[in-house]
């Protein structure tokens, strides 16, 4: 893992004297909230519905034991004994005080971590797959291309006043675990005929009001080229991206009203102009950081008392073959932590579980630790040997629901319990149908289903690429949920085809519930996903059991 | 035809704890909607916003929020102020947890 230099640790307490001070001119009432807000949102400190949200950064979803311990005691000693993972691999914290925020920020900076760019129109959190370093199907680690980009996007000069907001995502993999094509920018980390890696860039993704697919802008940029290439796509967005409408600001209408062809001729030519300016500084920095990412010494051990667990115990067995997903490295297994026990609130986790997490990480772990956009927590180098332990421990802290991509493994943003943009809460609907598909024990009959939820059109819960998305809305001021069906997350995305009318909120969960029996009724065998029942048949029969009414009455 | 002036009240958030708060008759804040002063006139809600968004070292985000008259004093008319007023309902947190404790003036 990166560990922060003299320059990373100066930079931060800079930083933070600097916002303590502006925290307490506006406390003094020598700047207004709208001197203020700008100051605040640089260092992603929110005003939501009922208090402030402080929105700490996790740097590609990647952190250890000390900085998960940190993050209890921040929601132990300033909030309200608990932190919400987000989809963008963060944590919230929903209620501090202002006059404590800078206090919370200094305790951060102690491991290395802050809330910087974590809003604004700035260059985001930059996010990367939850299973880097630890994924049997990675070219390689993708976290030493996510920190460069950290690093040079953190307060860079250019990128500090922008249009709206831009995201980032790195992956490596096969498999995207990462929703690179829902990103302003994705890197990609390829491997071109003559044998070297280099990066294919995609541009121009999103969701929200307007939900796009990211377009490949260069299948190939040459390792020493990453930095300049980024730049140039950012820098000519920034010049010609709108910003006389925040709606049609994101980089995704710029591609979408030039047309690729012309982004990509404009993004070479600045490139050609910057390239210079590269003058190796980063790939020396680049060699730095990936020395820090060094494959953890994983060592060899027998796995006999893992597999007599395993056919000995139902319950071990459930989550081992739910929560588990292969590894690199021979004896281990990568461990997903539900944080989506039926009935609780999707990536909430109380302080006492990040402690019991951390100590996992520190004891079993290699002392890492990953959060997903997915709203779990991952262990990402357990030795198979270890895993009853970890079960065991998981078990005692309430953190061992076996349903890691089943129907109750839901996404959703805070929504109206919380949010000041939402305009329909998403958090009861997710604890609703997460409790009534337990109830009705068929989650792994159903197998895997994913259920995004978002409650509002901004789509922080990644509605557009569920493979059930659940959209909530005021329809005339009354809570209303439109579901779209058919979106995927994954290297095959799609936007998900919108079903018909919404729903009200006491009938969202029994309309998923006919969905979902229809799936049941209508697929070919187990074998059969959601997804790709629905991309064999269509929306139509799946329509027939949202809308039974509507059904009966055209007969 | 502009439409008809519907009944409001003055809210905000607290600068410091960034909870919910009301405008009252007498000037002051207080932490419960039923004890905020309901307002019929429009111009008189204007101004009564404008000198509550100018207590820049008090309050955050000033609004007039659609509310209506009842015997418990003024109610919401819409979700996200019963929301604002109640707290998240994930959560037994917020002003529900705190209701009147407090005597609730700032």
């Amino acid at each position: 893992m990166y560990q922060y230099n003299d320059f990373d640790t100066a930079f931060l307490a800079q930083r933070n004297k600097q916002f303590r001070a502006q925290v307490e001119r506006r406390i003094a009432g020598n700047l207004t909230e709208d001197e203020f807000k700008p100051l605040r949102l640089m260092n992603g400190l929110y005003l939501q519905l009922h208090a402030y949200m402080l929105r700490v950064a996790i740097p590609y979803g990647t952190l250890n034991s000390a900085q998960m311990d940190t993050l209890a005691l921040l929601a132990e000693k300033w909030d309200k004994g608990y932190g919400h993972f987000t989809t963008r691999q963060n944590i919230q914290y929903n209620w501090p005080k202002l006059s404590d925020v800078p206090d919370m920020l200094d305790a951060l900076a102690k491991v290395g971590m802050h809330a910087i760019q974590t809003s604004g129109n700035t260059i985001r959190n930059v996010t990367a797959d939850h299973f880097a370093g630890a994924a049997a199907d990675e070219l390689e680690d993708p976290r030493p291309v996510a920190e460069l980009i950290r690093q040079w996007s953190t307060d860079h000069p250019e990128f500090q006043f922008m249009g709206r907001k831009f995201k980032i995502a790195v992956g490596a993999a096969q498999k995207d675990r990462a929703v690179l094509k829902a990103h302003d920018l994705a890197v990609r980390i390829v491997q071109n005929d003559a044998g070297e890696i280099g990066y294919e860039i995609l541009v121009g993704g999103g969701l929200g009001r307007t939900p796009m697919i990211g377009k490949v802008i260069n299948e190939f940029v040459a390792r020493e080229d990453l930095l300049a290439y980024i730049e140039a796509v950012v820098s000519v967005w920034n010049q010609i991206g709108r910003r006389d409408n925040k709606y049609k600001a994101r980089i995704k209408i710029t591609v979408h009203e030039h047309g690729l062809d012309d982004i990509r001729a404009r993004v070479a030519e600045r490139f050609a102009q910057i390239r210079p300016t590269f003058t190796g500084a980063d790939q020396k920095l680049f060699a730095d950081i990936k020395a820090h990412f060094a494959a953890p010494d994983f060592r060899k051990a027998p796995t006999v008392e893992f597999e007599t667990a395993y056919n000995a115990n139902p319950l071990f067995r459930s989550w081992v073959d739910t929560n588990l997903s292969g590894h690199r490295a021979e004896g281990y297994a990568i461990v997903t932590v539900s944080i989506k026990k039926h009935g609780e609130t999707p990536g909430d986790a109380t302080a006492e579980q990040m402690r019991t997490l951390a100590e996992l990480a520190r004891k079993y772990g290699h002392d890492e630790l990953r959060i997903s956009h997915e709203q779990n927590v991952i262990l990402p180098h357990v030795h198979k040997s270890d895993l009853t332990a970890v079960y065991t421990a998981l078990r005692e802290a309430e953190l061992h629901t076996a349903n890691i991509g089943l129907v109750s493994d839901i996404i959703a943003c805070p929504g109206m319990d919380y949010c000041a943009l939402a305009t329909a809460r998403s958090i009861p609907v997710a604890q609703q149908i997460a409790t009534r598909f337990d109830e009705l024990k068929l989650e792994h009959d159903i197998g895997h289903l994913q259920i995004k939820i978002s409650g509002c059109i901004n789509a922080c819960g990644h509605h557009h690429v569920g493979h059930i998305g659940i959209l909530g809305l005021d329809r005339a001021g009354v809570e209303n949920y439109q579901i779209t069906l058919g979106g995927d997350a994954t290297e095959t995305a799609a936007i998900g085809e919108r079903a018909g009318p919404g729903f009200a909120y006491d009938e969202i969960v029994p309309a998923i519930e006919r969905l979902v029996n229809g799936y049941l009724e209508l697929r070919e065998g187990p074998q059969e996903t959601f997804l790709e029942s629905y991309r064999r048949l269509g929306l139509a029969p799946f329509k027939a059991y949202l809308y039974p009414e509507a059904q009966a009455n055209a007969a | 035809m502009p439409r008809a002036f519907t009944p409001k009240v003055v809210t905000a958030n607290a600068l410091i704890e960034g909870d919910v708060i009301y405008l009252t008759s007498q000037d002051s804040w207080t932490r419960e909607m039923c004890d905020a002063e309901l307002m019929t006139d429009e111009a008189h809600a204007q101004l009564r916003l404008l000198e509550a968004s100018q207590q820049v070292d008090v309050v955050v985000g000033a609004y007039l929020a659609d509310a209506t008259a009842s015997d418990k004093g003024p109610q919401p008319t819409h979700f996200r102020e019963e929301f604002r007023r109640t707290g998240p309902s994930n959560y037994f947190h917020g002003k529900q947890a705190v209701a009147s404790q407090d005597g609730s003036t700032l």
